[in-house]
């Protein structure tokens, strides 16, 4: 099995703050892979230098063979990496449809079919004329899923995806993540949700400070001493229960 | 020649040092509120009517009459956050908010229009014409007085931020909102009193630019845009860089006049645009972030 | 209606843009426009017409840059009295009179858009606030020019070549023209509104950071639309200065005029079409007969006091906000919005209330 994107040694660094530290992670084309941590070990601060949004003081980035390190957002996206934020970040004065329209790099009939069949998926579609800024924070997060996935992008990175929505809706999403990753598509998860996590993804790699502390199948992660070290402190039960999404890390 | 450099050079600071008093208010307020109040034009000029009426009709001197104009436009200002800023929200707040400050300015020069007409009017005392003659330089009294009054009230500015609890309700404010809130910071008492300060500060800077210009309802323009040019290259929200700022560029204006005046108000605006185009932050300007 | 058949009708209701009552009220208004000359012949009138539709076109253009964008220009003027000078200048300089300046018009229309490249290319780089204020700038930097300047003709400023038409109908063709560059930009507004660019400029207006980082190329949607808004202000322009015979540094530089033009863009509702339209018609009547009527000063209180009046009771602008009201009438006792289609089984649980949108 092919790595479809690796970091290699990323530092970044926030003033005093040194947010990634040697960072090296590793994801397997046609995986799910999770990427856990406690609060303000990095796992945001990654996204945001894989996906262009924040310039890495130090080591790569890869895609497949590619090098895109700090490559900007708008060419990281053309290359194949879709990705979601925390705080859902969607046009509230767009309607949904539209939406789906900006990130579509289609022709304009076949922009709105396809758009419509990822609504159907994603379970909104009976709201594509409504302003988006009218939904749900549970429907905003499939809103932004499906137009990360509009434009059929090769790995889907997803900024806690089950942060502060029910449990039907956690269901619905992990069903969505599990057909598409049949179908092709590579996923790298942030979650505080363990039970997601570990029912979901193929890898876990845990980040502390920064810093890759483990890396496996959820079950050995699970165990590992020196994972717990890193959550010391913190019931993992308790980040379950989470009510709402924590700031940017 | 040298010496007609020289003397630009003495004359841009000590003016430089009158308009710094307007700037700082104009960037205080930004920080805290987050807004450019362009009405800052307008109320400086409104100072210098109050102090004028003061003067003429009940022939109170200049800088006593500050006792009594400063704290009015402080309630002034007070008065004007509370009713037409604060109700504003929403996503547009930003645009929406200096577009209203616009629209209170506009109506201040109306009312001032009505009131005293459009006649020039210039605010008078004996130590407006007289200067002191030293090391074969002029220095007009008056401008002395009004670069020791910028200090004083800078200073007193810097003690009350950084010296008292009200001061550190505005830096937290100024620094993060949410987390000032969440201390229990009352937000909205500290912009009114904000705002009201921004404002008070500038019936000082009024009456000591209405003492060395002749002034009418319209010369708000004028000065606002000189005040915009002044903070956004001092750097939004840092009263250090206000006070840099104003002395530079009065200082650069009053050199470009020894041979082009007509242009010399120019340097404001290019050095805006050339300062925004190179270093988008300007000299100290704290926010960074290039979002919304 | 079946769940397909309410998506093709929606479909096609976006397609063609307009359904029945909406076309047949813009071409009733159209033709009212078109007879008002006829109905009222008076020059008192058809002044008011004059003005009325210069800003309604100013207004639309000024809309389709900085309504859509959300980036709010306090500068257009510069476009609008640079169109004045333009076609001042050009007539003057190539002996140009009588009907003949009237083909001078499309180089105003062209002085907008150059000046707009470099101004936007400065301008569109920095965050909203500095935006306004380098819009600021740049007006007076080039009220300053038209002061400074000898071939601007100074503080006399220019005349415009003389028309001999009667005084009757002199206004007629003034009008005509207007009409025909308000109907232009209103046009444009509205075939942006429905395409790709013009979605691209209302996501940069919602979150520009993102919708960069879908693709959208930010400075190049940004500029474009800037530069079609400063040729029609342009063009606008220099159809006042030739109506009205004359321009000086402050009145084709007047910076009450970018106020006027937000307050309409405003009031009427930012980012529609029909808004700035219905602005303009409202406030451009009432602000040329406050300056008729009294000295000029009281109309700088009531337009000052009119925007406060808006931004504290209709801030979202009269066409949306009348808009919600009527869906609201409309809409009573049933969900405005379909249960979500069940082609997922595990489709979201949680109730769909029409949230009111965020302003």
């Amino acid at each position: 099995m092919s790595v479809l994107l690796r970091t290699d040694g990323v530092h970044k660094s926030y003033g005093g703050v040194r947010a990634l530290d040697r960072c090296t992670i590793e994801v397997g084309e046609g995986t799910v892979a999770g990427l856990i941590g406690p609060n303000g070990s990095g796992k945001t601060t990654l996204f945001n230098v894989i996906t262009g949004y924040a310039k890495a003081d130090a080591g790569e980035v890869y895609l497949a063979d590619r090098r895109i390190t700090n490559s900007a957002p708008a060419k990281v996206f053309a290359l194949g990496i879709g990705r979601t934020f925390q705080l859902t970040r969607i046009f509230p004065s767009l309607t949904v449809m539209e939406n789906m329209l900006v990130a579509s790099q289609h022709s304009h009939s076949g922009a709105r079919k396809r758009a419509m069949e990822q609504l159907e998926f994603v379970g909104i579609a009976g709201y594509h004329a409504a302003p988006a800024g009218t939904l749900s924070y549970g429907q905003r997060k499939l809103l932004e899923l499906a137009y990360v996935l509009v434009a059929d992008p090769a790995i889907v990175l997803l900024d806690e995806p089950a942060g502060g929505v029910n449990l039907s809706l956690v269901n619905h999403i992990a069903a969505r993540i599990r057909e598409l990753n049949a179908a092709g598509t590579t996923f790298l998860i942030v979650e505080h949700n363990m039970e997601f996590v570990m029912g979901l993804c193929d890898q876990v790699t845990v980040l502390d400070s920064g810093t890759v502390v483990a890396a496996g199948p959820p079950d050995i992660v699970r165990t590992d001493r020196r994972v717990l070290d890193a959550y010391l402190g913190e019931d993992i039960e308790e980040a379950e229960d989470d009510p709402a999404p924590a700031e940017g890390a | 020649m040298a010496r007609e450099i020289y003397q630009a050079i003495v004359d841009g600071i000590l003016v430089g040092g009158v308009y710094a008093l307007m700037a700082v208010g104009l960037t205080l307020i930004f920080g805290v509120l987050d807004i450019i109040n362009i009405a800052q034009g307008i109320m400086v000029i409104l100072g210098a009517y109050l102090s004028y009426e003061l003067a003429a009709r009940l022939h109170i001197d200049l800088f006593l009459g500050l006792l009594i104009t400063v704290p009015a436009m402080f309630v002034i200002g007070v008065v004007i956050e509370w009713a037409f800023i604060r109700p504003l929200r929403g996503r547009e707040r930003v645009s929406m908010t200096l577009l209203v400050s616009y629209a209170v300015a506009l109506i201040i020069e109306g009312i001032l229009y009505e009131a005293f007409g459009a006649d020039d009017r210039q605010l008078n005392a004996s130590y407006v014409t007289s200067s002191v003659h030293v090391f074969g330089f002029y220095l007009p009294y008056i401008y002395l007085y009004g670069f020791a009054l910028a200090l004083a009230l800078v200073a007193a500015l810097y003690v009350l931020l950084y010296r008292t609890k009200f001061g550190r309700s505005v830096r937290a404010t100024m620094q993060d909102e949410t987390a000032a809130r969440l201390v229990g910071i009352n937000i909205s008492r500290v912009a009114a009193i904000t705002y009201g300060i921004g404002v008070a500060v500038t019936a000082a800077g009024g009456m000591v630019y209405g003492a060395t210009n002749a002034f009418t309802p319209n010369s708000g323009y004028d000065l606002i845009s000189r005040l915009l040019a002044i903070i956004i290259l001092g750097g939004l929200g840092s009263i250090g860089g206000a006070l840099v700022a104003s002395v530079f560029m009065l200082t650069l204006e009053s050199l470009v006049d020894i041979w082009q005046p007509n242009w010399a108000i120019v340097v404001f605006y290019a050095a805006l645009v050339l300062v925004l185009v190179i270093r988008p932050t300007g000299f100290f300007g704290r926010k960074a972030v290039r979002a919304q | 209606m079946s769940e397909d058949q309410r998506t093709s009708l929606t479909v096609l209701r976006r397609l063609g843009g307009l359904t029945g009552l909406r076309l047949a009220g813009v071409v009733v208004l159209l033709a009212l426009a078109l007879v008002f000359p006829v109905v009222d012949p008076s020059p008192v009138a058809t002044n008011y017409g004059v003005y009325a539709l210069i800003f309604v076109a100013v207004a639309s253009a000024w809309n389709i840059f900085s309504g859509f964008s959300g980036y709010i220009s306090l500068g257009h003027a510069v476009f609008f009295g640079s169109g004045a000078y333009t076609l001042g200048i050009t007539a003057r300089d190539w002996h140009v009179t009588g009907i003949g300046v009237f083909a001078l018009l499309p180089l105003s229309a062209v002085a907008g858009a150059l000046i707009a490249v470099p101004f936007g290319l400065i301008a569109l780089r920095v965050r909203r606030h500095t935006f306004i204020v380098i819009t600021i700038a740049v007006f007076f930097i080039f009220q300053l020019m038209a002061y400074n300047f000898s071939f601007t003709g100074g503080s006399a400023g220019l005349d415009a070549p003389f028309l001999p038409w009667g005084a009757q109908t002199y206004n007629n063709p003034f009008y005509y023209i207007a009409l025909a560059c308000a109907v232009g930009a209103i046009t444009l507004a509205w075939l942006i509104r429905r395409s790709r660019f013009g979605l691209q400029l209302r996501a940069i207006r919602d979150d520009e950071d993102r919708a960069s980082g879908l693709g959208v190329h930010a400075m190049r949607v940004k500029l474009t639309a800037f530069v079609l808004s400063g040729a029609i202000t342009g063009l606008v322009g220099a159809v006042w200065f030739f109506y009205l015979t004359q321009v000086q540094p402050p009145s084709g530089f007047d910076p009450l005029f970018d106020l006027s033009v937000v307050l309409m863009a405003f009031l009427g509702g930012l980012g529609t079409v029909s808004g700035p339209v219905l602005g303009a018609l409202i406030i451009e009547p009432g602000q040329l007969y406050l300056t008729a009527n009294t000295n000029g000063y009281i109309s700088e209180i009531l337009l000052g006091s009119l925007f406060l009046v808006a931004v504290l009771l209709v801030p979202r602008g009269i066409i949306p906000t009348g808009g919600e009201y009527i869906r609201r009438l409309t809409t009573r006792g049933r969900a405005a919005i379909p249960a979500a289609a069940s082609a997922a089984p595990q489709a979201p649980t949680e109730p769909a209330p029409v949230r009111e949108a965020q302003r």
